[in-house]
């Protein structure tokens, strides 16, 4: 009896090690686009790396549907760069948001020699694999990522399209104590490298504005009950409750928070302001608060040309399509620009490059953030996400400037 | 007061499901002395054979009431598990019945992968989602709220529990399960069908598996094909708990892991000052496992059966 049990433990934890190494085999594979190279091109291969299996596989598939746009038009367009028509492929991988998988899919695109990288999707994947990106002197464009520490390694090679969480946080803090006048807040975050770090710049804003933090309790990103912890929050009765985290896990959450009749307003980040969320939390949805780190897609120079096109071939947009789409673009307007799909020679353009995307002026600062990023905030009316507000992030940063 | 009786509500609502899928494991191992490990994977068939069904009765416009919509998917999963038990007994591990004890072990992990892949190909990698069945209501009772849906889990469990125990202790079938669990060739001997005994035991295990499974995807409102793994890993681990063999030990380890869990989340914060968060909730159940199977290997209702592996 004794050792059956042992044995049991023993291999139940083998099975759980096997599980994690067979997933990806079957979908990670390259594919490649649509249609075949036209005779004489030289073949530019561009990764895309991003969650496509897994909880929130509907976030992947929409950044993939993005770059794969972008794919599209560029190659539409038939570029010639340094002298030679060249052709774009879109690697696309899979790293389940794991930060394991993450590196070694970083790894595999590196050997496969990728003129760019276009990912990864979570914070907690890019930050990891951009170190890998950097020795190989590739360079890297999130459309999504908004951990800070993305962009504060000092890599050279790292990028992206829309505001960080510093700002984002800033923003949804103030909204949190300024607009909804909440008193006492409760944290939950998922652990990951996004919604911890989301979560505590949430956590300090709702802080420096003198509103109390009654409960930072704790989850992850696979976790399906939140009773437990939910009921420990109820007991502090908070005005609003903040979950650093994504839709998959948002969603859920929310419907538990009703079932324990806590009243209080939800609000996520976002990583939970999606189609899916409302889907996901069904009646529970309504009133229910997120942001996003962007402008909303009414408001883009250019998108909503882009949105139709995009829905026309794929499925409609879940998130960061646009800002994928424009990591994508640009760079390829890089490498235009530098006339040259060598990374070495067309990071420096890419560093210096002003480009006008459906979602807005692209124009990189020296640590590779966008210049002037927009935080959205929205709320679920009727089923849909409905624009609240939009703030420039340079302006919230000089409020704060100011009020220090 | 009343954050404790919540959190007790909330555990037993999970330690319900837990025990449910316990008593596969327990019946099984019982009967033939084998883990199966592929029974987390036929809860996860359950889930979602009985969740494309609710998903199907919701989206078309019949307009059917939540009830009756949950009956049609309880009605699907039962037999689809059943007939997953029955096979994987009679394909994989009966062959090996006389085999020395590590071979069907390893079989029933094959096994377990292959019925993940299989749902992976039927159903693809995407969480798939119910939406809510109806307008849940909440009752109040001393400042703690139980929805109607967990009421229903609770009492259903609790009423397949005792079902069972009926069926092992006072009918003739559950005496030929307990005959062949004592010793399958003297029962052979005494003119009991002992491969009847032995599907029987996968059966209804399996039949449970599939309630159990159903429970999990109304409740969270979430299904996938992985859902299976953790599932089984803390249904085993209440198995072990109340001491793998016993029915009673299967029922009493699943609704105390599941208290335990609750508790654990609930107070591992306030007990440690603010050390430890809830990010440490899974430590308290497998300390109590560990505690466990250093004071009472057995289990806390298992018998000492010195030959057993």
């Amino acid at each position: 009896m004794k050792y059956s049990v042992a044995l049991s433990l023993t291999l139940i934890a083998a099975v759980g090690l096997s599980a994690c190494g067979k997933k990806d085999s079957s979908s990670s594979s390259a594919k490649s686009a649509e249609s075949a190279p036209p005779p004489g091109s030289q073949v530019v291969k561009i990764g895309h790396v991003a969650p496509l299996t897994g909880a929130i596989a509907h976030l992947g598939k929409d950044n993939e549907n993005g770059a794969r746009l972008a794919i599209e038009d560029a190659n539409a367009k038939g570029l010639t760069i340094g002298g030679k028509k060249v052709f774009f492929q879109l690697v696309s991988e899979d790293d389940q948001a794991d930060a394991k998988t993450a590196t070694v899919v970083a790894q595999k695109l590196v050997d496969a020699k990728v003129a760019g990288i276009i990912g990864h999707l979570n914070s907690g994947t890019t930050i990891p694999a951009s170190k890998i990106y950097y020795d190989a002197g590739i360079p890297q464009i999130s459309g999504s990522a908004t951990n800070p520490k993305y962009t504060q390694q000092g890599f050279k090679s790292a990028f992206r399209v829309m505001a960080n969480d510093i700002q984002q946080g800033l923003v949804l803090g103030n909204f949190i104590t300024g607009t909804l006048h909440a008193k006492r807040v409760a944290i939950v975050d998922d652990g990951t490298a996004y919604g911890q770090g989301l979560a505590g710049e949430v956590e300090k804003t709702v802080k420096s504005t003198g509103a109390t933090v009654v409960a930072h309790e704790f989850t992850n990103d696979k976790a399906t009950d939140f009773k437990a912890i939910l009921t420990n929050i109820k007991g502090q009765s908070p005005d609003v409750i903040f979950h650093g985290g994504m839709d998959a896990t948002g969603a859920p959450m929310l419907r538990q928070m009703r079932e324990l009749g806590i009243t209080a307003q939800f609000m996520q980040g976002d990583g939970g302001c999606t189609p899916e969320f409302i889907k996901l939390a069904g009646e529970a949805a309504n009133g229910y608060k997120c942001s996003q780190a962007g402008l909303p897609v009414n408001l883009m120079p250019s998108a909503q040309d882009f949105k139709t096109r995009l829905e026309a071939k794929f499925k409609p947009v879940q998130l960061y399509a646009p800002y994928v789409y424009d990591a994508t673009s640009v760079l390829i307007a890089a490498m235009q620009k530098a006339d040259s799909v060598d990374p070495a020679k067309y990071i420096p353009a890419l560093t210096n490059i002003s480009y006008d995307g459906v979602t807005g002026k692209i124009e990189f600062d020296d640590r590779g953030d966008i210049r002037n990023g927009f935080i959205t905030l929205y709320e679920v009316k009727f089923g849909n996400l409905e624009v609240l507000s939009s703030q420039s992030t340079t302006d919230a940063m000089k409020a704060v400037i100011k009020t220090n | 007061m009343d954050i404790l009786l919540q959190q007790l509500i909330n555990g037993l609502t999970l330690g319900s499901i837990y025990a449910l899928v316990a008593l596969g494991y327990t019946m099984v191992y019982g009967i033939i002395g084998l883990i199966n490990f592929a029974h987390g994977e036929v809860v996860m068939i359950g889930a979602m054979v009985a969740l494309s069904v609710m998903q199907m009765l919701t989206g078309s416009s019949i307009g059917l009431p939540g009830g009756l919509i949950l009956l049609a998917g309880i009605l699907a999963a039962i037999p689809v598990c059943m007939a997953i038990g029955y096979s994987v007994e009679k394909v994989a591990y009966r062959p090996l019945r006389n085999a020395p004890r590590l071979a069907p072990l390893i079989t029933a992990i094959g096994v377990s992968i292959v019925l993940q892949n299989l749902a992976l190909v039927i159903w693809g990698r995407n969480y798939k989602t119910l939406p809510p069945l109806w307008k849940v209501k909440l009752l109040t009772i001393g400042g703690a709220t139980i929805t109607d849906l967990q009421i229903v889990i609770i009492l259903t469990a609790l009423l397949m529990m005792a079902g069972l125990l009926l069926l092992v202790h006072k009918t003739r079938l559950g005496t030929a399960m307990r005959a062949t669990a004592q010793n399958r060739t003297v029962a052979g001997l005494m003119g009991i069908n002992i491969n009847v005994a032995i599907s029987a035991a996968f059966l209804i295990g399996s039949g449970l598996a599939a309630v159990a499974g159903m429970m999990v995807t109304t409740y969270y409102g979430i299904g996938h094909y992985q859902m299976g793994f953790l599932l089984g890993l803390k249904a085993f681990t209440a198995a072990v708990l109340g001491g793998i063999g016993n029915l009673g030990g299967a029922m009493l380890g699943g609704i105390l892991l599941g208290i335990i869990e609750a508790l654990g989340a609930g107070y591992i914060g306030p007990l440690t000052n603010g050390v430890l968060g809830s990010n440490y909730q899974d430590i308290f159940a497998f300390f109590v496992l560990i505690g466990v199977l250093i004071l009472r290997p057995s289990g806390l209702l298992g018998e000492r059966v010195g030959d057993r592996a």
